[in-house]
């Protein structure tokens, strides 16, 4: 169902180390970047990995499985308000285990939506991510009392990392954080997609009555995959929590959710760099002109899916890397 | 020698229409059976009864003694019952050698590691290469299933199905849609097949048959008409009936 | 008791005809050109931005404004159509999304720039305002009309599609459109035909409902999962499962709407995820 939108496949071999080990460069080097040439504005830069790490996991469903969901905000936000809950009612203070419980949070939603959802394809499982995703928005407004209603849930106060870097307005601690954060999850999602258990994932996507026939369990790995997604988009949305120090009902939302399919499809899915690729640069470009007229942003966004789905359908690393394996082909 | 395949008295109507009429056939190990048939006898209708694909009216299926009647077919594939595709099913974004691998550890049950990568146990590694050149397709190996040639793809389908390893395998029209050429390299294929394996054969390329099977079923109708050696199913009436219907009357002769 | 189910049972009914008339065409587009029309909800929403201006700023009666609105939304819908949708009629489905998405976004905030994120009124004629009197209890005069319009379509749907030659040639193309083809029949010329009476059909969907589902620039987004839904549950190109489909979702949300309105569309959703996870393939799917 996704076939379009593949990037690179994948590649045996020693290679892939090395040119992993040099894009973690390039990522921890953009890192560095945004550090010197945005010092006042980490916030932002914190709220864009926070969306990475939806779009990541957006990626490994959707672009890695064949999963068609509009309901990813579904996890993040539970991730997000878990963590918040955490802190705020329960007197978990402490980034870190906050993230984890935004892992936690992400993946226990993911496991009970997941078996709904998967038992359906193609529209029916869309419909079903996006009602799910829905039903948790209407849960969390109601259930004031721990999510703070739609009001949000505020006064999330982290302590310092490791007892020793302050998280405060300057938000340098929380950006080393998240590119921490990222640059970890990355690691792992590379190995995961590499390993047998991605290929398997990947076969599922092309064609799940092979996968059958060759004695896999469609159901079983879709599902080990989307809580592993359900994880990924918690951390994310922990983080958010602790960056902007309160959780809202928009973490939940439709908008979140088709924004990130967005973000996924611009920078390419089924690569993982695309979906940071495209995270960055969708969050970068939306702050800057949605200040200026939200309606204008909506139709330039329209205009551009559309523009990508007609002409550039692996997005922006899709498309480069294919233009890439071209040119050294015509030079060979 | 030991049946490693019973089907009994398979029975399945869609509707009113019967398309399998109490079929039954036993499979001994090192068997070569081809079943041909008429077109819309009923052939794939009943491998997909055999793989589980579809649930009979009535009748039991054993593997290798264990009744698999009620049995899905992801379990009846770890049971060791193999099956090529009619139609080819394969991960088009993969290469041969990714595809078998992938097959290859299913089986052995690490398809679900979560790191590593697949060419790091040299046994699997060992066991693609053999599939690969079993059948001829190390050329190809390392290009995208999507690029190779047809042939090559049908070749592919029959490699996948022996890297489960299999007791018995079911053919669906290995040679369908393939180049003559190429159904040399098949022929090849399928004489090279490990011979204690209990092989079931459907396709309508006669030399292909007559070439490989010791053992021809004949369907029609649903129904078997004939059961036995290559060198009489020409010479059958029942058969000629089935093909040629009036015609077998008016030209006697082998 | 009886005063408040005829109530909830009225309004769910009308709610449903509305839904009916303008997801109808959607449900149409998919299982005729296989393609889920996420933009549908959109050319609601630009018939009633038309109609809205026709009856406020050029003073046009309701009729009139009525058949101007249909109009325009075909003339703007068939460009879009030959530029657009014809290219995704054989894509994979989430490439359908993702592209009907795109221009659910460009046509809101055109919309936006053109018209303002006011709510805008399309108000009513003098027979259709006030209540009607059925005996038992009366119900709005629009209420009715919607029962009414929805019935219709319905009816002469199924007419054009079991009775007539144009249905025929709809029915063949779906079936089998290279066989079509080679009959004669234009398959492009029946589906820019069938997606114009769909977006038309959306267009006075868009319209009669205004007063349930007001019109502004993000409707096309607010309803979009609803019509999905709706499409979904009903299975595609089937007249009775839609039908089906509109009124029980319609009597699922008044129902809700009415005896737990703090839970918000909490159990309209549990609804949907409980149908779909019963129909995966629609209410009563036509065989394929």
């Amino acid at each position: 169902m996704f076939k379009p939108f593949i990037g690179s496949a994948a590649a045996g071999g020693t290679k892939w180390f090395l040119r992993d080990v040099f894009g973690i460069g390039v990522i921890l080097s953009f890192a560095c970047v945004g550090f010197v040439l945005f010092p006042n504005n980490l916030s932002l830069l914190t709220r864009i990995v926070g969306i990475a790490l939806l779009v990541l996991s957006l990626d490994l469903i959707t672009g890695h499985c064949g999963v068609a969901t509009l309901g990813q905000s579904a996890v993040f936000g539970a991730g997000a308000y878990l963590a918040g809950i955490a802190a705020v009612r329960w007197g978990i203070n402490d980034p870190l285990l906050m993230i984890a419980f935004g892992a936690i949070g992400g993946a226990i939603v993911a496991a009970l939506s997941g078996v709904i959802i998967l038992r359906g394809h193609g529209l029916t499982q869309l419909v079903l991510s996006i009602a799910i995703a829905q039903m948790l928005q209407q849960i969390a407004n109601k259930a004031s009392a721990y999510t703070g209603g739609s009001d949000g849930l505020a006064g999330i106060d982290p302590l310092p990392i490791f007892g020793l870097f302050v998280i405060n307005l300057w938000g340098r601690a929380t950006y080393a954080l998240a590119i921490v954060l990222v640059v970890l999850v990355f690691i792992f999602l590379r190995i995961l997609t590499r390993s047998p258990f991605g290929m398997l994932c990947r076969g599922i996507k092309d064609d799940p009555v092979r996968a059958r026939a060759m004695g896999a369990s469609v159901r079983g790995t879709l599902l080990k995959a989307y809580v592993i997604s359900g994880a990924v988009a918690g951390m994310g949305g922990a983080l958010t929590a602790i960056s902007t120090q309160v959780v809202g009902l928009d973490s939940l939302s439709f908008q979140l959710s088709a924004q990130s399919l967005v973000m996924l499809v611009l920078g390419g899915a089924g690569t993982l760099y695309g979906a940071l690729i495209g995270a960055v640069s969708f969050v970068l470009f939306e702050d800057f002109v949605s200040a200026a007229n939200p309606f204008h942003w909506l139709t330039i966004v329209g205009a551009l899916l559309v523009a990508v789905v007609l002409f550039a359908p692996k997005g922006l690393y899709g498309e480069a890397v294919a233009l890439a394996d071209r040119m050294k082909r015509d030079r060979l | 020698m030991t049946a490693l395949l019973q089907v009994e008295k398979l029975r399945k109507s869609f509707g009113g229409l019967a398309v399998t009429q109490d079929v039954s056939i036993t499979m001994a190990a090192g068997e070569r059976v081809a079943l041909i048939g008429p077109n819309g006898a009923g052939k794939t209708t009943f491998v997909d009864l055999v793989t589980g694909h579809l649930r009979p009216d009535s009748g039991r299926l054993l593997l290798c003694g264990v009744d698999v009647t009620k049995l899905s077919p992801t379990e009846r594939v770890k049971l060791r019952l193999g099956r090529s595709f009619q139609v080819t099913r394969l991960f088009l974004s993969m290469t041969a050698r990714e595809h078998l691998g992938l097959s290859v550890m299913q089986r052995c049950g690490t398809a679900g590691r979560m790191y590593g990568h697949y060419q790091d146990n040299s046994q699997v590694t060992e066991e693609i290469d053999q599939l690969l050149g079993l059948l001829g397709l190390n050329l190809v190996a390392d290009q995208k299933v999507a690029e190779i040639a047809y042939g090559q793809q049908r070749l592919l389908e029959i490699a996948l199905a022996l890297a489960l390893k299999p007791k018995v395998l079911l053919l669906d029209e290995p040679a369908a849609g393939v180049p003559q050429n190429d159904t040399q390299r098949i022929s090849a294929a399928l004489a090279a097949l490990p011979s204690d394996l209990a092989v079931m054969m459907i396709d309508h390329d006669m030399d292909l048959v007559f070439r490989f099977a010791t053992r021809v079923v004949v369907l029609a109708a649903g129904a078997i008409i004939f059961d036995g050696s290559p060198a009489e199913v020409t010479k059958d009436q029942r058969v000629r009936e089935a093909y040629l219907g009036s015609y077998a009357h008016d030209h006697n002769g082998s | 008791m009886v005063q408040t189910f005829f109530s909830i049972a009225v309004d769910a009914f009308a709610f449903g005809m509305v839904l009916f008339v303008i997801t109808i065409g959607m449900s149409m587009t998919m299982g005729l050109m296989r393609v889920v029309n996420l933009a549908h909800g959109a050319f609601a929403m630009i018939g009633g931005y038309v109609a809205s201006y026709a009856i406020q700023a050029l003073d046009f009666g309701y009729a009139t404004a009525l058949l101007i609105a249909i109009c325009t939304t075909i003339v703007v819908a068939i460009p879009i159509e030959r530029l657009l949708y014809r290219r995704i009629y054989r894509a994979p489905e989430l490439t359908q999304v993702l592209m009907t998405i795109g221009i659910t976004f460009c046509i809101i905030g055109i919309a936006n720039y053109i018209a303002g994120p006011t709510l805008k009124i399309i108000p009513l004629p003098e027979f259709l305002r006030g209540p009607v009197d059925l005996g038992f209890r009366s119900i709005a005069a629009y209420k009715l009309s919607a029962i009414a319009i929805g019935g219709g379509v319905a009816i002469a749907l199924w007419f054009l599609i079991e009775r007539t030659a144009f249905g025929v040639y709809i029915r063949a193309t779906v079936d089998n459109a290279a066989m079509a083809g080679s009959l004669g029949v234009n398959a492009k010329l029946i589906y820019a035909a069938s997606f114009a009476i769909a977006v038309g059909l959306a267009a006075l969907g868009g319209i009669v409902g205004a007063q349930m589902m007001p019109i502004e620039p993000y409707y096309a987004l607010r309803y979009m999962v609803m019509f999905l839904v709706v499409v979904s549950i009903g299975g595609a190109g089937s007249i009775r499962g839609a039908l089906v489909a509109c009124l029980l979702l319609g009597a699922i949300d008044t129902t809700g709407r009415f005896f737990v309105p703090e839970y918000g569309e909490f159990f309209s959703y549990l609804a949907v995820v409980v149908l779909v996870s019963l129909f995966p393939n629609g209410l009563l799917a036509r065989a394929a």
